[in-house]
């Protein structure tokens, strides 16, 4: 198959149609407008195809709730301050067992923030985000061709385990261009799926509800929730490790901060320093096996974000103190440069005695 | 002998868990008797509001999805578009519709979705205990504007209908009450008529219905359907609001 030079918004809009995305529903906001701009364009017009700009981000992730329960891949798309909004919608969309896609091409916050680049709803996107009990698959890219191929994973994912899930990007994924290529055409049929809600013809009629006033049968759905979150767990944990297997101090780093940092890795490694990293790919589940493995032979770990320390909290778990952990990480919308990390391992290789390779 | 009333086939065998002298479960049942005349039961899905009525899915024997509080103009729109033969009603109280959700409501009514909405107003929110509503009258008691509504700080009653009057894409908006044999059956026709409208994919359609609520109200039931005509009514003025359907015969 032949590349293209694309935008990373528009990547993930076009992989999203190949995936069979039938209703797209989205509302402005900087850095993602490119990917609600594609919808709009290659979308809209589409047979059998549904594209509205909502009024509100409250009202796209409603859409979507709606068009999920009618039997379609759904979508939508934000960045962080309207992901925030779209939390309501994603406990609806948990609590009532329905696949759908939702990404936050995040940028720097809290509040209205900035627009750069930023990993700081990590929290967010992690622990459920909106209220009650609940989880969502997260995938964290860290190219353009990662968020095409993600992308179309991600609607697999949905359907596979009637989950939303979170394609946490940021604003320099959305805004940069790669060449990258599309391992899927476009279905020639959109598939409606099971027990969707389409009327009830030649069967019983049926209720989609999160409401009970009973207790008990709601710690059920909890419980029936939790079971189905423990097999995604055990089947769908993903990462990439990056030069371990002799690695004196490995580096943990996700989406484009990894990118970032396998730069300053390449470097280190011209330099005689054993370094290595583990990107998770998927946030939740999260790699805390692979990290405890890794942890066998490797005693140093640095974990590099862009934010304040999020996901080190999750980092922590899976070492339970055993290891020695450091911190590096830039908020606000500011990306660090490969040299900057590279400083920062380099620093701490000599700081804690490392060997170097002979 | 020949049967001349009888339970719609629409409606389930359940018993109402309504109020005595409530509205909603002479609506539900109005419903059902439109989804039947008009053949709808297999084509329908109803979404009802937080509130009250979020039971209504125990009555209505048709597909229901229920949706977070305001959203139902939202979660109509993302089922209609996926399945434009669908035949998508949202069943919303007047502060589902008129306070948390009035972005959804009048955006999906500008943008003309094919759905139908049953307003039900009753001048209070009912299931979390009498508070004021966005429709409660002023001078009205209750919960939350125990001193009753005071314009100067309560603000208004709002006229959800008429402002969506004004909006291009409603086409069919109508304001009935359910406190008389002869208002209730021109609540169904009004029904009939919101369902025709979005059958012929003319656009957004709204049935605002005044309801009793007897027990928020603190009155008795025949005191409370009094009050629908003697006080409500004359806020609220029943009669066709908005009618570019181009077909007047019913009116």
């Amino acid at each position: 198959m032949t590349k293209v030079l694309m935008y990373g918004n528009a990547a993930v809009a076009e992989a999203a149609i190949r995936a069979g995305c039938q209703c797209y529903f989205g509302y402005p906001i900087t850095p993602q407008n490119e990917l609600t701009e594609y919808m709009a364009t290659h979308l809209s017009r589409r047979k059998g195809c549904a594209f509205v700009q909502a009024e509100s981000e409250v009202s796209a992730i409603n859409m979507v709730y709606g068009a999920s329960l009618a039997g379609a891949r759904t979508m939508t798309s934000s960045s962080s301050p309207g992901i925030s909004l779209k939390q309501e919608g994603i406990s609806y969309l948990a609590a009532c067992e329905l696949p759908a896609v939702i990404v936050n091409m995040s940028r720097g916050g809290p509040g209205l923030g900035s627009i750069s680049a930023a990993q700081s709803d990590y929290f967010q996107s992690t622990r459920g985000g909106g209220h009650g009990d609940y989880r969502t698959i997260v995938l964290a890219p860290s190219s353009v061709q990662e968020m095409a191929d993600l992308t179309h994973r991600a609607f697999d994912l949905a359907d596979k385990y009637m989950i939303p899930v979170i394609l946490l990007g940021d604003g320099m994924l959305g805004q940069m261009m790669e060449p990258i290529e599309f391992k899927h055409e476009a279905p020639k049929e959109l598939a409606i799926r099971e027990r969707a809600v389409r009327g009830a013809k030649g069967r019983p009629s049926r209720i989609i509800k999160t409401f009970t006033s009973n207790p008990s049968e709601m710690e059920e759905i909890n419980w029936s929730l939790f079971r189905r979150y423990q097999l995604i767990k055990k089947e769908e944990t993903s990462f990439e490790t990056y030069m371990v297997d002799d690695a004196e101090l490995v580096v943990i780093a996700f989406g484009i901060s990894a990118r970032i940092a396998k730069g300053a890795i390449r470097n280190a490694r011209a330099q005689g320093l054993k370094v290595g990293m583990l990107r998770p790919i998927t946030l939740w589940p999260f790699p805390y096996e692979k990290i405890k493995d890794i942890a066998r032979t490797t005693k140093q770990f640095l974990v590099f974000e862009m934010n304040m320390g999020q996901m080190l909290e999750d980092v922590q778990l899976a070492l339970e103190g055993k290891r020695e952990i450091t911190f590096h990480g830039r908020p606000g919308g500011v990306i660090p440069t490969a040299s900057e990390v590279h400083r920062v391992i380099s620093r701490l290789y000599h700081q804690k005695g490392l060997k170097k390779a002979k | 002998m020949k049967k001349v009333y009888t339970r719609p086939k629409s409606l389930k065998k359940a018993v109402f868990h309504y109020c005595p002298g409530c509205g909603h479960s002479i609506v539900h049942r109005l419903l059902c008797e439109v989804f039947d005349e008009m053949k709808l039961q297999d084509k329908v899905i109803g979404i009802p509001p937080p509130g009250c009525s979020v039971f209504t899915y125990n009555y209505l024997d048709v597909d229901m999805a229920e949706s977070a509080h305001g959203r139902g103009a939202a979660v109509a729109t993302g089922i209609k578009r996926a399945n434009p033969e669908s035949i998508v009603f949202t069943y919303q109280g007047d502060g589902d519709i008129a306070a948390i959700g009035t972005a959804e409501t009048i955006h999906a009514a500008n943008r003309g979705e094919r759905i139908t909405a049953i307003f039900i107003n009753n001048a209070v929110y009912g299931m979390t205990g009498g508070q004021m509503a966005p429709t409660t009258l002023l001078d009205q008691t209750t919960t939350t504007s125990p001193y009753g509504r005071d314009a100067a700080l309560e603000g208004y009653p709002i006229k959800l209908s008429e402002m969506l009057g004004l909006v291009k894409g409603a086409v069919y908006i109508e304001r009935t009450a359910v406190n008389s044999p002869a208002n209730i059956k021109k609540t169904k026709i009004a029904i009939k008529k919101a369902f025709q409208t979005q059958i012929d994919g003319l656009g957004y359609s709204l049935v605002e219905i005044l309801s009793p609520c007897p027990t928020n109200w603190k009155m008795g039931a025949i005191e409370s359907w009094k009050w629908v005509d003697e006080v409500m009514a004359k806020e609220f003025p029943l009669g066709v609001i908005k009618d570019i359907t181009g077909d007047n015969d019913a009116d």
